[in-house]
């Protein structure tokens, strides 16, 4: 097992860079999920990783050595992909033997490997089957397992539960961070989808536009967003934004957005007044009180647990979670009180509280 | 009328009479024929009689029906390996990045499209006595002294129609070959590479098993043009020198049209079934099918 290490990490096709300048630091044992849109460069970055693309300018170290012109199969790392890449003319077995047979392993020691692998992931049915005769999810499994019988020092994963349906998804999901509190081998994991980041990761790197926005354990990146783009990408459903002017609410804060309505400010901010502000708040951060601000009520959806309410405040979309069950039609008032706020600036999305 | 019409199955059969009309005539008529006519005596302006198996009999004592034999065989076995050999380089030449990618896959299908006849006529003058554009070449660079007569010595004459139609040939097996490769995904040679394969270990262990259904099909086909090819060989050496190059084909025309002999070249041609069905058993249950392409259920 061994470190990751990216330091002033590009990555230009022709003379579009896509990738400018990305410091990660994966430590031993870590599993790091690198989340963003489609487009910020998190597949790209896994890729010059694991060596499928080159790197053109930087240094990318696994482990003391530094990797940048060593070709893939010396990295010592396993990969599995998104649409699995399995050998569709090879049995379940000789995908998982593969890599042994290449690196000159002896039949029994490649045998104890792959079962040992199978037993893990639970294939043992199914070594002697073709990939096309085997489900989504145990094609997922065999890529993994194809992983793991070289014991690599680091596994990557690009978006290798996309192809899955949903329930299958969330399985999986916790199969993998299960198979890593075994097996403790560093992991970098790509993925657009961010509660998978938030579940499995022991650190997130949020990616935008070939930039590292934020980088943190899941829940820090919740409570204390670097920026507005960290704030709403990160937590389902999506932040609220609203933009407005700071202004005094009787002894607190509050922001005025417009419409003559002023959103108050739990925290106490060193903000002047007047200054042009966004303020962010979660949609389970807003409880219906009598002293909130008025809203209308577009679309309820109840979810069981608790209820999505779609509403327009000061002419805004927002959404608010809330867990006691309310009786509201489309079309009534509500009254919507924050209870966390985030502010950032308008221009920058930098996080002023 | 309209009961007809209402009538699926009426329906369906009568838009089935064309093509069956088609395969009727063009088809099985001249087949039926030709295998009629190699169990008769049949002389070109004479009906022929039934004299059962005699012309399969004089056959197999016949030294030059065994030539051409050996001839077609040797043709094609040759033409066919160095077809696929090229084909497949050529194939793999052409599945990379390229620079006119489209414009080279085009020059390449050129000898394909060439008329046959055309073309031969073409090797015809390359391989001239006299007028030869590869021996003026040899001699101007210094490499030989003599012109080469490609087509005058029977080994010489057999290497120079197989290279013409490896020529014409190698387009065809090139162009199945790329479409092929094309098939198989990028991510597979990743993977494969991560693995810790070589070039060399993942075209062995990657690129030629996944195309192996399609160089079954890709051979079968090659191998029956090449059995059966008859235009360029008439055209470049009518059989000779000393019948060197007669394949089947060509002798059992020679035999029945010029020679009169219907019944002897029908046998002859019809005694190149047995072959053709070989080779296209042999790709369909040797290379075809195979357990990985059938996928679904339960084994």
């Amino acid at each position: 097992m061994a470190s990751v290490t990216l330091s002033a990490v590009r990555k230009s096709f022709g003379s579009t860079e896509v990738v400018h300048g990305v410091d990660i630091g994966v430590e031993d044992g870590e599993f790091c999920v690198l989340v963003g849109p489609s487009g910020c460069g998190k597949s790209t970055l896994l890729r010059m990783i694991a060596g499928l693309e080159e790197i053109s300018g930087g240094r990318i170290a696994i482990g003391e050595r530094v990797v940048n012109g060593v070709a893939p199969k010396e990295r010592d790392i396993a990969m599995v992909f998104q649409n699995y890449a399995l050998y569709p003319h090879m049995s379940v077995y000789d995908n998982m033997a593969f890599s042994l047979m290449l690196a000159g392993e002896s039949r029994e020691q490649t045998r104890l490997r792959v079962e040992e692998a199978a037993l893990i992931l639970g294939l043992e049915e199914y070594l002697r089957r073709y990939p096309r005769q085997l489900s989504g999810g145990q094609r997922q499994r065999v890529a993994m397992g194809r992983a793991i019988v070289r014991k690599p020092q680091v596994f990557l994963f690009d978006e290798p539960l996309s192809n899955l349906d949903a329930k299958l998804r969330v399985a999986m999901r916790t199969e993998i961070k299960a198979l890593h509190q075994r097996l403790r081998t560093t992991s970098v994991y790509v993925t657009h989808d961010q509660i998978e980041a938030m579940t499995m990761a022991d650190k997130i790197v949020v990616m935008n536009a070939g930039r590292v926005e934020q980088i943190g354990a899941p829940l820090e990146l919740y409570d204390d967003p670097a920026n507005q783009f960290v704030a709403g990408f990160i937590g389902s459903p999506a932040m609220n934004f609203l933009a407005g002017r700071m202004a005094r609410n009787g002894a607190g804060f509050a922001v005025a957005v417009g419409g003559g309505v002023h959103l108050p400010i739990p925290v106490r901010a060193e903000i002047p007044e007047g200054r042009e502000v966004v303020v962010g708040v979660r949609p389970e951060h807003f409880v219906v009180a009598d002293d909130g601000v008025p809203a209308e009520v577009v679309v309820v959806e109840p979810t069981g647990a608790d209820t999505q309410i779609f509403c327009k405040l000061a002419g805004v979309d927002v959404t608010a979670v809330v867990r006691e069950r309310h009786a509201f039609r489309p079309g009534a008032a509500v009254r919507l009180k924050p209870q966390l706020t985030f502010l950032f600036d308008p221009a920058s999305g930098t996080r002023l509280a | 009328m309209r009961p007809f019409l209402d009538n699926r199955n009426a329906l369906g059969l009568a838009f089935m009479l064309p093509a069956a009309a088609l395969l009727l005539v063009f088809l099985t008529y001249p087949l039926g024929l030709g295998l009629w006519l190699g169990f008769t005596d049949a002389r070109i302006g004479r009906p022929g009689h039934w004299i059962g198996i005699d012309n399969f009999e004089s056959l197999f004592g016949d030294s030059l029906a065994r030539l051409s034999l050996f001839n077609t065989l040797f043709y094609t076995v040759i033409a066919s390996v160095v077809k696929f050999a090229l084909g497949l380089w050529l194939a793999l030449l052409l599945n990379r990045h390229l620079p006119f990618k489209a414009f080279l896959r085009a020059i390449v299908l050129l000898p394909f499209i060439v008329p046959t006849a055309l073309s031969a006529i073409a090797f015809w003058w390359i391989y001239d006595a006299q007028f030869s554009v590869v021996s003026w070449l040899l001699v101007k660079m210094g490499l030989i002294d003599t012109y080469i007569d490609f087509l005058g010595e029977p080994w010489m004459a057999r290497f120079s129609t197989i290279a013409a139609n490896v020529w014409r040939g190698v387009p065809f097996v090139a162009i199945c070959l790329l479409a092929g490769l094309q098939t198989i995904s990028p991510t597979l040679y990743e993977a494969a590479a991560l693995d810790g394969a070589t070039e060399w270990q993942k075209f062995r262990h990657v690129t030629l098993p996944m195309l192996t259904p399609i160089i079954a099909v890709v051979m079968t086909f090659s191998v029956l043009f090449t059995f059966t090819d008859f235009q360029l060989i008439y055209v470049l050496t009518r059989g000779g020198p000393l019948n060197a190059t007669h394949l089947m084909a060509t002798l059992s025309f020679q035999r029945a049209i010029p020679g009169g002999n219907l019944g002897e070249g029908a046998a002859l041609a019809m005694a190149m079934a047995p072959f053709l069905l070989a080779a296209i058993l042999f790709s369909y249950f040797g290379l075809q099918r195979r357990a990985w392409q059938q996928g679904g259920g339960d084994k």
